[in-house]
């Protein structure tokens, strides 16, 4: 498949506002039980939830600019029975609405003490919103893994490994958001996220590492003897009835060389997982802001290689009718 | 329940895009608006089509044989592109099972496309929406046209007659004995699509002589010549019998 970067800067951008939030919540349902000190909620929870909203609208703009008509796009909400696509456009816009409800109570301390254990823990109000935003981000990962892990056809992605890895790559980038953030607003977590921030990483890398072994044993359902239904092991394309190019040449192949689809593998593997483990650690170590947020940067810049290498890898079965001019 | 389809006789087809054309001049005339053709005499000619003719070759020099195959929407029973629209401007029709787009609902976000094998579906890179084969649907059900002439544009313009039209659910239709007589399949079934368009294999009528008909057993000349008579001394039939 081609490649549209409306595509991946809203799957990477969202899924990094989806993982901070999860941090947020993480680190205050640990605070909670008092398990780590807990924070100032307009400085780290209230700011950490308008960081979520920034991104989550970031990717929602992206969005829009893959669509013909963005000025329909209310309309995609109305199959959510059948559609994965609509339902992550419901998901999405309720996610936003519980992380603003959530950033505001925190800004404005509507936070009521709800119930207090024998051992002193409390369940506040905040914590409730909260929980149902960590739902409603799972929902959303699972919304956009399964938009393209349900099209049974494109092999490389139908399998429950896409929304696996939708799913860890996005908590880790966000968790890894939230190590520089909390560095820098909450000094005593940052050390629980950037622990966080390591365990998702490399769980996400053997996720991914699984997928791409799977990717490399596809073999093709669909051949040109069943795109034609005719029986003949050697059968060659002489045309495509046209000279020009089509929507078909141009949207269903990604037009780059194997040496190319090779380099951004290895690109995305480094990028991803390896050099923001390293400069993390060192990040942590040091306990520098600039380190841990250019840990979070080299690791977003490597999410949208792996993004468009998981779009330039699918292989449509219509390419099989369009092999030559 | 009516399916109406089309049925492609790949033995009959020459490969000469009447179809094609034939589609294009009617479905970028009517009500819908028109279909989209960039640089038509330029460097780099593009647009949309329904409907498309493509050769293949299948063989190896001498041994080879040419296949051209026209494509477009094969309107499936099962049709992968419909349940994922997001805003259900695709939709297959209850009544004659034609698959539609409505293009005052679509936000052209490509998903359907991704979403069919066959890559029948292809957007319209000006309306920016989804465009496919409508089977005519514009046609088809227009009363003010001959009956004879209520049939998608390219099944009309075939020469060779490789198009044919009807409803592939009605067992007696002539399309649905074409399919049951003459060896109809669908293209790659293995994606549980369904499609309502039958393609016809090519056909090759072989006369099938074996060695012993060109040798005949019972070659009526041998009856001319004489059989071979016994010996002389050997004893004759009222040697050997008594009464």
């Amino acid at each position: 498949m081609h490649p549209a970067f409306s595509v991946i800067f809203l799957t990477t951008l969202i899924g990094a506002g989806q993982g901070l939030f999860l941090a947020l919540i993480t680190g205050q349902s640990y605070s909670a039980l008092k398990l780590l000190p807990s924070q100032d909620s307009t400085d780290f929870y209230g700011m950490g939830a308008v960081i979520v909203l920034v991104l989550l609208i970031g990717g929602l703009i992206a969005s829009f600019f893959h669509l013909g008509h963005p000025e329909r796009a209310w309309r995609s909400a109305a199959m959510w029975r059948t559609s994965w696509l609509s339902r992550e456009v419901i998901a999405l816009p309720a996610l936003m609405g519980l992380v603003f409800v959530y950033g505001l109570m925190q800004f404005m301390g509507w936070d009521t003490v709800l119930f207090t254990s024998a051992a002193g823990a409390n369940l506040q109000l905040t914590m409730i919103v909260g929980i149902f935003g960590a739902l409603a981000t799972f929902a959303l990962f699972l919304c956009t893994g399964m938009i393209y892990a349900c099209l049974k056809f494109l092999q490389e992605w139908h399998s429950p490994l896409t929304v696996i890895n939708y799913t860890l790559l996005g908590t880790a980038s966000g968790f890894l958001l939230a190590t520089a953030f909390a560095n820098q607003n909450a000094p005593e977590l940052m050390r629980f996220f950037g622990i966080w921030a390591i365990i998702i990483t490399v769980a996400a890398f053997i996720t991914r590492a699984a997928s791409l072994v799977r990717n490399s044993r596809i073999k093709a359902k669909s051949t040109i003897q069943t795109a034609l239904g005719v029986r003949h092991a050697k059968i060659q394309q002489k045309t495509m009835g046209f000279m020009g190019g089509a929507v078909n040449t141009r949207d269903f192949f990604n037009h780059v060389s194997i040496t190319m689809m090779k380099n951004m593998k290895w690109i995305f593997i480094v990028l991803t997982f390896i050099a923001p483990l390293i400069t993390l650690w060192y990040g942590m170590d040091q306990a520098d802001s600039g380190w841990l947020l250019a840990a979070f940067i080299i690791q977003y810049v490597g999410l949208i290689a792996e993004r468009w290498f998981f779009f330039a890898q699918a292989n449509h079965p219509q390419n099989l009718y369009y092999q030559t001019i | 329940m009516t399916q109406l389809a089309l049925i492609i006789d790949l033995n009959v087809c020459v490969g000469c895009h009447a179809c094609v054309t034939s589609c294009k001049e009617w479905n970028t005339s009517g009500t819908s608006g028109f279909l989209t053709d960039e640089n038509p005499y330029g460097k780099d000619p593009t647009g949309t089509f329904f409907n498309r003719v493509q050769t293949y070759e299948i063989g190896e020099f001498p041994a080879t044989e040419t296949l051209h195959f026209p494509k477009s929407c094969l309107h499936c029973e099962d049709p992968p592109c419909v349940p994922v629209c997001p805003t259900g401007a695709s939709y297959k029709r209850k009544e004659d099972g034609i698959v539609l787009v409505d293009y005052d609902k679509c936000i052209g976000c490509r998903y359907c496309s991704w979403a069919c094998p066959y890559g029948a579906r292809e957007i319209d890179e000006t309306q920016k929406v989804m465009k496919k084969c409508t089977l005519c649907v514009d046609r088809i059900y227009d009363e003010e046209l001959p009956e004879s002439e209520r049939k998608p544009a390219c099944v009309l313009a075939c020469p060779t007659n490789a198009r044919l039209f009807g409803d592939v659910h009605d067992s007696e239709s002539d399309v649905s004995n074409m399919i049951r007589e003459e060896g109809g399949y669908q293209l790659m079934p293995e994606w549980g699509t369904k499609p309502a368009n039958h393609y016809l294999p090519r056909r090759k009528t072989r006369m099938r002589i074996h060695e012993d008909e060109l040798q005949r057993a019972d070659n009526p000349l041998k009856k001319e010549e004489r059989g071979p008579s016994a010996p002389v001394d050997a004893p004759t039939l009222d040697d050997s019998t008594s009464w």
